[in-house]
């Protein structure tokens, strides 16, 4: 059996880890346009601030393909050709599969903004050699404009903030972290970043850029050394053009599976269903991503495997202020504040959470929306209060803790 | 594989699981002198209410979540032995956001923690099994 896989990163990586559950024989070819060992794509932002080495940004160990008897190829995947079987590489070579797995990631989405191309030091911020690239300029006396108050403009804000003069955040979004964030939670992290010395500028957007000048929808300008580009990503779809069910992401089921056969795609160029919405969404974090390729990828092989559990969930830290959220928002709401926690809840399922500074047992949460638990089978008031396994009844307790683990 | 179970009916809700955790992890020779004067942060934890008490530490997953979501490959599964690489770990805490058991925790050392069935420790037995005056923590195979 043949298997190649497009992309090496965590979608990429867990296919074929799955793959090797089952076979431990085929051949599996991963190709990456990139020219590196699988890396940890969100600690980028840690190779800036000092916390990680580029060593210690493997995803698996130094000997992960050897180990696994896996072919690392550096290419670009440029055409599927469904019907032979057969993916045409940048270099003009092909490559044949039995089973293919697109895990071709997302691309950083550049907005067309007037005098961007006059702006010099600009930078996206997903991969490795962004960071390197962004690097590079970083100079103690420089001013960093970056656009986009999300999970990749913010944490890039944190990996550099010690290594410039004055970073500006501005996001159209009247709030901070919007995707994961409600008002007041978003007021607080806010007030935490500001502490530490970064400025927003939000509900704004810029209406042209002047080499190193921000001119703002309202007027206003900002100047900047550097630009950073973090508005938000777009699902690598392209490959599968006119061979498979695309939207927004490439369309894929429970089991992995595209549209056609024998193509199996995951990660973040996947659009997939959100059970705690029960929304079909592109849902671009690691976690899923891992898990959508495991289970492509013991597919493959021939086994059987569903992940039907896919939901938002994020847990992010800036300068040491912890946050964890999953789900979706809708409901009623139970809030604390002190330790800021709210839950959102409706239909006697547990829909979505935040959690800001204490984070302690999320995944007890986490479970409840990812399991669809009918809230009036636990101990809801005390779960509220205090996550943990006192809320289920004492039957459910002995198989969690006296066997039958998942 | 052997995995630490927990039989709620026996628990004294006594804690010294926590205490016997927090002495393996110490490196020190003497328990009062290791835990002295110290709020100790064990890997196994006591959830108690209203008379009823149980011990919470990793199940050892099979199908681990923490191991499939943690973002560095600082987790990972060994003979059916989930541990920690604080070399690797960067506190993301996407763990704790995964483990429907609540059983990863912070640690004091800019790591998670959790239970490792104390196979750093090179004891046959953990030490919250031994520790536990009532046989509610046993250490044994179960299907």
């Amino acid at each position: 059996m043949r298997y190649v896989i497009i992309g090496n990163s965590a979608a990429g990586i867990g296919a074929a880890e799955g793959i090797r559950q089952i076979d431990r024989h085929g051949e599996i070819t991963i190709i990456t346009n990139e020219p590196h060992h699988t890396y940890s794509r969100p600690l980028i932002s840690y190779l800036l601030l000092g916390k990680v080495t580029e060593e210690k940004m493997k995803y698996r160990g130094g000997s992960f393909y050897a180990e696994n008897n896996i072919r690392l190829l550096h290419s670009t995947a440029t055409e599927i050709d469904a019907g032979i079987k057969q993916i045409v590489l940048s270099d003009s070579g092909f490559i044949s599969y039995d089973k293919l797995l697109v895990a071709a990631g997302s691309s950083a989405f550049v907005p067309p903004v007037e005098g961007l191309d006059t702006v010099k030091d600009k930078f996206t911020f997903m991969s490795l050699d962004d960071a390197r690239k962004l690097d590079e300029v970083l100079v103690q006396n420089k001013r960093v404009l970056i656009i986009g108050a999300g999970l990749v403009g913010l944490k890039c804000a944190e990996g550099i903030l010690a290594r410039v003069s004055q970073i500006t955040v501005l996001d159209l979004a009247p709030r901070i972290l919007s995707s994961i964030l409600d008002d007041d939670g978003a007021r607080l992290v806010q007030n935490h970043l500001e502490s530490k010395g970064i400025a927003f500028r939000l509900s704004g957007s810029v209406k042209r850029f002047e080499q190193n000048t921000a001119v703002l929808d309202g007027g206003d300008t900002i100047s900047f050394d550097i630009l950073v580009l973090a508005v938000g990503v777009r699902p690598n779809t392209a490959l599968l053009n006119g061979i498979a069910e695309i939207d927004r992401g490439i369309i894929i089921n429970e089991k992995s599976e595209t549209s056609a056969s024998d193509i199996y795609a995951a990660g973040d160029c996947t659009q997939t269903l959100d059970v705690s919405s029960g929304q079909n969404k592109t849902m671009a974090l690691l976690p899923n991503a891992y898990m959508q390729g495991e289970c492509a990828g013991i597919n493959m092989a021939g086994g059987e495997k569903s992940f039907d559990k896919a939901i938002p969930m994020n847990a992010i830290g800036f300068f040491g202020l912890h946050i964890i959220t999953a789900g979706h928002y809708n409901g009623e709401v139970y809030a604390e504040n002190e330790n800021y926690k709210r839950l959102f809840y409706s239909d006697n399922k547990l829909n979505g959470y935040i959690l800001i500074g204490n984070v302690e047992k999320a995944g007890i949460y986490t479970s409840l929306i990812r399991e669809r638990t009918p809230l009036d089978t636990i101990d809801f008031t005390l779960v509220c209060k205090r996550p943990g396994l006192m809320a289920f009844k004492k039957e459910d307790r002995t198989v969690k803790l006296g066997g039958g683990a998942g | 594989m052997k995995r630490v179970y927990v039989n709620e009916k026996w628990c004294l809700g006594c804690h010294l699981c926590e205490y016997y955790c927090a002495f393996a992890g110490s490196n020190e020779k003497d328990m009062a002198r290791a835990l002295k004067d110290i709020k100790i942060n064990p890997k196994i934890k006591i959830e108690e209410k209203d008379g009823v008490s149980f011990a919470v530490s990793c199940r050892h997953c099979r199908e681990p979540l923490c191991v499939k979501c943690c973002i560095t490959g600082a987790l990972t599964i060994s003979d059916g032995v989930i541990t920690i690489n604080k070399d690797k770990c960067v506190s993301c805490y996407t763990c704790i956001l995964s483990c429907p058991y609540g059983a990863v925790s912070p640690s004091n050392d800019g790591a998670v923690q959790k239970c490792e069935l104390c196979v750093r420790t090179a004891e046959g037995t953990p030490a919250c099994v031994r520790g536990c005056p009532n046989g509610a923590i046993v250490f044994e195979e179960r299907g």
